[in-house]
């Protein structure tokens, strides 16, 4: 059942450019109407997959089905997409009209539908005065939303986005999000968008597929990749984090026991069979950790000193060197009466079940 | 590309500077020379026609020009043949340049070196190099009786034929590189983009890629034109009686009967013809889309000729469009496509592309097998091995003292050239002042000017002070030449300087004197080298002003060159022309790697 709902398939997909591998045998599936966002640092691949979807790349091996069909070597004029492109790619040449007219064109809509297709568009997005005008003549933002209606006005199989917000500004930005978001849920559309901004991903995703090194690091809502993420790399790319390297004890009524230098023994949920004495990595979130009153109880107690106070807006990061060069960072709400001092000493407390062990790979390097 | 661009060159206005508004002293020499030596010499000329003979004014001139059908039948044989390698140069350099655009930038350069040896070559080495391959005895002749495709040899020089093949060899790298200008503008994900929304290879060039290039086009065939309204070289030498320009009627009228009210006349004729041109172009296309990058695409205003046009252009490339994308599916349908292989396009395009580069940088090696012929007279293949030629051009103090003091005068010219324009460069890159567009203008006007009205004007000017036919006469009128070339590749290099780099040394405790000795200068060095040696190859390359104020026993080595070939072609002249051919060659070559390895990364690279 699901098989017939996906709007894409892509089964071990692989480019490679000279030597070097930009996409390593991947597999992702997009049903109908979803948002799918590719998060990553730049050369992780999520560009490279994007334009093999489109058609704009030629991969070495897999295959790509895009609403039931094979797509894997049709052309891109072939593919029945709409793509908004990084720097918009608008025709220069051409009005907003021209240029939103084309893809009907392309399309063989009848020269007479065509008129009330441009004028839905433009309403939808809201620019309906423009149409006569060049493109050059418009604001960023504007540009940004004709080839937003360029991309939907043929109402496409999938809609593909090339880091469309990245040449604006973040104002702009934070609104254009919002408007991309509504026009997914009024259209009902299927999204492949690629980003490396993680805020953007969390605010439009229904999903997010995390990309690193050619490969799919993990793929999931952003609830699961903050707060559950399967890899060191996921935690570490995603939000703040609290990284400490240790080993593992043991276990005590399911949950490990870790030995961490300068903190001490702390507990963690168990999730995979452990091997006594690994080395780890324990990850919690900053806003996961509180800073107790002395009456709290928690899984998990640390003492500290407070090294630092920063204050970024809503939220207060405080840093506490907890001993061995080791330093914890507590977020949490500002508040204009309670504050804490630099140097003052206190307890910070969390339970098991926010923290997350992962296999310390990161020591060979160290 | 597009917004990003535009934003990072709209940005960052020059902060102002006190006395920014007055007029520079820079700029004093360049302004004083050209007006002393171009305008005033030009204006002379052309004024002159409206006087008879004794000096009072009257209009006989213009009677005769109007009364005699030769005339009006030579602007029409000119027009001809402007217009029509106009068309050769313009279909024949747009896959190069297509090509040369979508090529990977090392390639290119590679590449753009090809394309500019031959310009950069001597039209006289370039010119006879066609009359030894097409010749009653040439090399093309002898292949084609060899192979039994003709008996008797092909007439294909002396005719308009001829003049086809030397002036588009000669203009092609000009359309080529005008074109390549706008190209490389063009965002090459806008046909990617026209993919994506469903287009197939025929709409995304003709309706998306091909409008773009327009303006490339546009200039690029008006430049052609301009150029070879003004060519007499090539017709002179490869064409028939019935070729001849109206530039050969100038020169004829100065040269052979010294009428300068009659030849003034004809310079105005000419000069008319020129306005008239210019006026159709911008009625048709804007002369805005002079130098105009692709992005700035012109929203359809102003005259109904231009909206016309675009309609007409619309409807035409929408049916180029549709009939290539069947001829695709049809070719498709035969040929099953290959993945990941060169297309079925791009490789007819390469095949496109190797027969023009042949055709631009092949004939001009003829030269060199021609030059060690035994024989005493050119034939093709020729009877080898003998350096008696050369030998003869190395004893010939003639020869020798020609090269010597084209040599010389090239070095003074851009010395010269270069101490005058680099500060004007420097003001017009940086400062805004009063009269800028007007300097501007004026430091561009001898580019647009046939060089034969600088040449004439500058005799006429040069006999009354009584300084004609001295080599400092050659200096002055080559230094003309040269300055708009300089003040161009200056301004270029200059533009691409970052000026931060100035104001970093500056906070770092540096003077404006080490600031330009220590910073600027070392990061614009190798582009100023480049310049002079631009500089050099021109003047020394320069016939038409060396033609007319030289004369009697000063004479430079194209006028001895061109001389000897109007009388005879001879392999005295081959050994001359492969002498030239290889040193001309290296200094190009040298500069070009100067230019490109110093560059620190700036500007073209």
């Amino acid at each position: 059942m699901t098989e017939c709902k996906n709007k894409l398939t892509i089964r071990g997909l692989t480019k490679r450019y000279g030597s070097a591998t930009a996409l390593d045998r991947v597999d992702l599936d997009l049903v109908d109407g979803e948002f799918l966002t590719m998060l990553g640092p730049s050369g992780s691949g999520k560009t490279t997959l994007l334009w093999a979807v489109a058609g704009l790349n030629d991969p070495d091996g897999g295959e790509i089905w895009i609403d039931g069909r094979d797509a894997t070597h049709v052309p891109a004029s072939g593919r029945d997409i709409g793509m908004v492109f990084q720097n918009y790619a608008l025709f220069p040449h051409m009005t907003v009209r021209e240029n939103i007219s084309f893809p009907l064109e392309m399309r063989k809509v009848p020269a007479a539908n065509r008129p009330q297709a441009i004028r839905r568009a433009l309403e939808m997005i809201k620019l309906e005065h423009v149409g006569d005008r060049y493109c050059s003549q418009l604001s960023g933002g504007q540009q940004q939303r004709i080839a937003l209606a360029r991309a939907f006005v043929a109402n496409p199989s999938i809609i593909l986005m090339d880091e469309p917000l990245g040449a604006l500004d973040k104002k702009l930005r934070d609104h254009l999000q919002l408007e991309i978001k509504r026009l997914h849920d009024e259209l009902a559309t299927t999204v492949l968008y690629v980003t490396h901004d993680q805020e953007e991903a969390m605010v439009m995703s229904d999903r997010i597929c995390l990309m690193n090194g050619g490969r799919i690091e993990q793929i999931g809502t952003p609830d699961e990749l903050y707060f559950r993420p399967a890899t060191l790399f996921a935690a570490d790319f995603l939000g703040e984090s609290n990284l400490i390297s240790g080993r593992i004890v043991g276990e005590d009524a399911d949950r490990l026991v870790l030995e961490l230098p300068g903190i001490g023994t702390l507990r963690a949920p168990s999730t995979t069979p452990y091997e006594q004495g690994a080395g780890i990595v324990h990850f919690t979130r900053p806003e996961s950790l509180s800073i107790l009153s002395g009456t709290e109880i928690k899984d998990n107690l640390v003492r500290g000193e407070v090294a630092d106070v920063v204050v970024s807006g809503a939220l207060t990061k405080v840093f506490v060197s907890v001993g061995d060069g080791a330093t914890l960072q507590v977020s949490q709400l500002t508040s204009v009466s309670q504050r804490v001092r630099k140097g003052e000493l206190l307890t910070i407390g969390w339970d098991a079940d926010v923290g997350r062990v992962f296999a310390d790979n990161r020591r060979e390097v160290a | 590309m597009a917004s990003a661009d535009v934003a990072a060159a709209t940005t960052a206005p020059s902060p102002a500077r006190p006395g920014t508004h007055r007029l520079r002293w820079q700029t004093l020499p360049v302004a004083v020379f050209l007006l002393a030596l171009f305008v005033v010499p030009v204006v002379t000329l052309l004024s002159i026609s409206f006087f008879d003979n004794d000096g009072s004014p009257s209009l006989e001139h213009y009677k005769r020009l109007v009364d005699v059908p030769l005339y009006g039948k030579v602007l029409l044989a000119t027009i001809k043949v402007a217009f029509f390698t106009m068309l050769f140069c313009i279909v024949g350099a747009y896959p190069v340049a297509y090509l040369l655009a979508t090529s990977r930038k090392s390639t290119r350069n590679w590449l753009i070196i090809l394309v500019l040896m031959p310009f950069w070559t001597s039209v006289l080495v370039r010119t006879f190099a066609w009359i030894v391959l097409l010749g009653r005895k040439g090399a093309v002749n002898q292949v084609l009786t060899a192979f039994g495709i003709t008996d008797a040899p092909v007439q294909m020089i002396y005719n308009f034929t001829g003049v086809m093949i030397g002036m588009t060899h000669a203009l092609m790298p000009l359309a080529v590189m005008t074109m390549l200008a706008v190209m490389e503008g063009i965002d090459p994900n806008l046909t990617k983009a026209a993919a994506t929304m469903g287009a197939k290879g025929g709409t995304r060039f003709w309706r998306i890629y091909f409008p773009l290039t327009m303006p490339g086009v546009a200039s690029a065939a008006l430049l052609v034109f301009i150029a070879s309204l003004g060519y007499f070289i090539t017709p002179a030498l490869l064409g028939g009686p019935q070729d001849t320009m109206i530039v050969q009627l100038i020169i004829f009228q100065i040269r052979e009967v010294l009428n300068w009210q009659f030849a003034g006349a004809i310079g105005v004729l000419l000069v008319i013809t020129f306005m008239l041109i210019f006026m159709i172009y911008d009625r048709v296309f804007g002369l805005s889309v002079i130098g105009g990058a692709a992005r700035t695409a012109s929203p359809a205003e102003g005259s109904m000729i231009r909206n016309y046009a675009g309609r007409v252009g619309t409807a035409i490339t929408w049916g180029l469009a549709q009939i290539t994308d069947a001829a695709i599916t049809v070719f498709a349908r035969w040929v099953p496509a290959r993945r990941g292989g060169v297309g079925f396009s791009r490789g007819g395009l390469y095949l496109v592309c190797a027969l023009i580069f042949a055709f631009i940088a092949l004939p001009t090696l003829f030269v060199v097998p021609v030059s060690f012929t035994s024989e005493a007279f050119l034939t093709w293949p020729p009877k080898l091995f003998s350096l008696q030629w050369y030998q003869m051009v190395f004893e010939s103090p003639v020869w020798l003292g020609a090269a010597t003091r084209s040599f010389v005068v090239a070095l003074i010219t851009a010395s010269v050239g270069m101490l005058f324009a680099v500060p004007c460069a420097f003001a017009l890159a940086r400062d805004n002042f009063r009269g800028k567009s007007a300097l501007f203008g004026l430091v561009f006007a001898p580019l647009i000017v046939p060089n034969i009205f600088i040449a004439v004007g500058l005799f006429f000017l040069f006999s009354r002070i009584g300084i004609a036919g001295t080599t400092l006469a050659v200096v002055l009128g080559h230094t003309v030449i040269v300055i708009p070339y300089v003040v161009v590749t200056v301004l270029a290099v200059v533009k691409g300087y970052d000026r931060n780099l100035d104001h970093a040394a500056a906070t770092m405790g540096a003077s404006r004197m080490q600031t330009f000795h220590r910073v600027t200068f070392p990061v614009i060095r190798s582009g100023m080298v480049a310049s002079f040696m631009f500089a050099f190859i021109i003047s020394f390359d320069e016939l038409t002003i060396a033609l007319f104020v030289t004369g009697g026993r000063v004479t430079t080595l194209p006028k001895l060159m061109y001389e000897d070939a109007l009388l005879a072609v001879s392999p005295r002249l081959a050994a001359v022309a492969a002498l030239l051919l290889v040193s001309m060659s290296i200094v190009i070559l040298a500069s070009e790697l100067i230019r490109r390895k110093g560059g620190f990364g700036l500007g073209t690279k």
